[in-house]
């Protein structure tokens, strides 16, 4: 036990220090999310009718560009796992008796930690181009632990893709449905403008209840039970891809 | 009556295949502790497949191995412990520096983070990595640097067997000489190393015992000196006037002509290297003397070794 704390710990240090030292990653992690803002709000913002309720764009769409965000690092996630996996360093590892568990928790630490710096990047320039959130103390301790609950949540998927894929390129290719998922939700635009057979899915995927308490929280709204389904979605999303992780790794290892 | 010595490394009938393909056909070896043990044979001969199910690696097909007294499948932990792999490419982070790698590695093998710091350094001493080098990133480092890092993360853990997949290849001469270096400081230590590698040389230079593998079987064992009793040391390369000489030698030769080369119209023919034998060969081949144009003595390839025993086995 004292081992797999000390191993994951380490292998914690590495990903952050690998991760650090990669631009590709740091851009992708920093820029992207920036980028995806100002597009949002500046191209797109000027023709959504998000209908009554929200002054402005910017209100609206910050939650749901943070959890696009979250899925676009997953890429980098996932090809980092992926590149490990073929690499020799890993071979290292395992004669070192580290487990799978202790290399994905380091991936995983490291993507949580680019993903929650371009979280506060993202919320920077949302302040700077007006959004003006009505949360109090509270709403923002829950805003923030149900964005480091998805956070960790994708990262863990990414991960369980990352060893999945026999190739960084084939990884980086499956994250993309992380990448899409949030745009059929009420991430961008009200779930009643999309087609009738669409709203099931719309009303009833994960990132639903986590956008709608994200906004709800940080404007100061009711959310009802939508932060508790958000958390509930991230534990058993987490729960199931780290079982789906371990199980891969050894799986890859024989 | 003195107790019998427990190899260190021990296997008997170790298969592997991929897909329908053997790789490994029933190999059996065994390692006294403390000696160097060279494992020598061409490319896709097994030596890898070999080496990763004694690190417990990789899982045999059948047949049974031990490291260090412990199994390598219900042991697998104990067995980590008491070993280290060097692979055949190094296994380090590029993007950290030397000084990092063995840091991450101390702490992966239980040191505290000072204790850690404190081997680290040591290492990279011993391995004239310290310094300058020690802080640059590992994606810098020169081949032979990178290969000396890899064997210094091996000893981090003060392993009792060494594996060590082909270590020198694709060194220049004097990296190569800085790593036999240090096995045979390693052996005179005590360490068990179990090498691979597809040097005659290497093998001949380090090895206490060696095992030519091919096509995933054992096809010769013993000390170098027993090994060299089995296979001519040496190759008499004759290359004919006319290809209707080459043809004609060819005939005459037989099955003892060990290399064929008729776009040279070279042959080779195994020789032990003495004056009077390689005179007796050419009068015999040539007893004009027209028919041979030039000759060299060659020092036995692998390859020579491997048709000679395969050819006899």
């Amino acid at each position: 036990m004292a081992d797999a704390l000390t191993h994951s710990a380490t292998m914690v240090g590495r990903s952050v220090r690998l991760s650090s030292r990669n631009p590709d990653a740091v851009i992708t992690a920093l820029a992207l999310p920036v980028l995806l803002m100002l597009v949002f709000v500046y191209l797109f913002g000027g023709a959504i009718d998000t209908g009554g309720g929200y002054g402005r764009y910017v209100d609206y769409v910050a939650p749901g560009v943070l959890v696009l965000c979250a899925g676009f690092g997953a890429g980098t996630t996932a090809m980092s796992v992926a590149d490990d996996m073929k690499g020799a360093v890993i071979d290292r590892f395992r004669s070192l008796d580290v487990g799978g568990t202790a290399v994905l928790a380091g991936h995983v630490a490291a993507s949580v930690a680019r993903n929650l710096a371009a979280t506060v990047l993202v919320f920077g320039v949302a302040f700077a181009i007006g959004f003006r959130p009505d949360a109090g103390v509270g709403g923002w301790l829950a805003s923030a632990g149900i964005l480091l609950a998805v956070i960790t949540a994708i990262s863990w998927v990414a991960a369980a893709v990352g060893l999945l894929a026999n190739s960084p390129e084939a990884a980086g290719g499956f994250t993309f449905f992380l990448a899409f998922l949030p745009y059929p939700s009420s991430a961008f635009v009200p779930v009643d403008s999309m087609p009738g057979w669409l709203h099931g899915f719309a009303e009833h995927q994960p990132l639903t209840p986590v956008i709608e308490s994200l906004r709800g929280l940080l404007l100061g709204e009711s959310v009802g039970s939508s932060p508790w389904e958000a958390l509930a979605w991230c534990a058993a999303l987490t729960a199931a891809s780290v079982a789906a992780a371990a199980a891969l790794f050894r799986r890859r290892m024989t | 009556m003195p107790q019998p010595i427990r190899p260190a490394v021990e296997a008997a009938g170790l298969t592997k295949a991929y897909g329908g393909t053997k790789v490994l056909d029933g190999v059996g070896l065994s390692v006294p502790p403390g000696t160097v043990y060279a494992l020598l044979g061409p490319n896709g001969a097994g030596k890898t497949t070999t080496v990763r199910i004694l690190a417990t690696l990789l899982r045999a097909d059948a047949g049974t191995a031990s490291v260090a007294g412990f199994d390598v499948v219900a042991e697998r932990s104990q067995v980590r412990r008491a070993i280290s792999l060097t692979g055949q490419y190094a296994a380090l982070d590029e993007q950290q520096t030397g000084a990092e790698n063995l840091r991450m590695v101390a702490r992966l093998t239980g040191l505290s983070r000072p204790a850690a710091a404190r081997r680290a350094a040591e290492l990279l001493e011993r391995f004239g990595l310290a310094g300058d080098a020690a802080d640059r990133r590992v994606g810098t480092y020169s081949g032979g640097m990178r290969r000396r890092l890899d064997l210094a993360a091996g000893l981090v853990g003060d392993p009792s067997v060494i594996f060590l997949d082909e270590p020198t290849t694709g060194l220049d001469p004097r990296s190569r000489q800085a790593v036999w270096d240090e096995v045979r400081s390693l052996a005179d230590a005590g360490v068990t190393v179990f090498l691979t590698t597809q040097y005659l040389e290497e093998a001949d230079r380090l090895a206490d015992r060696i095992a030519l593998l091919d096509g995933g079987r054992l096809v010769a064992e013993g000390t170098a000196a027993e090994l060299k009793q089995q296979v001519s040391a040496e190759r008499l390369d004759l290359t004919l006037v006319s290809p209707e000489a080459y043809e004609k030698a060819a005939h005459a030769l037989d099955h003892l002509a060990v290399r064929r080369d008729p776009g040279t119209r070279t042959l080779g023919v195994t020789t032990d290297g003495r004056a009077a034998h390689i005179r007796d060969l050419l009068d015999a081949i040539d007893p004009d003397r027209t028919q041979i144009e030039r000759f060299a003595v060659h020092s036995a390839t692998l390859d020579d070794v491997f048709l000679k025993v395969t050819r006899d086995g």
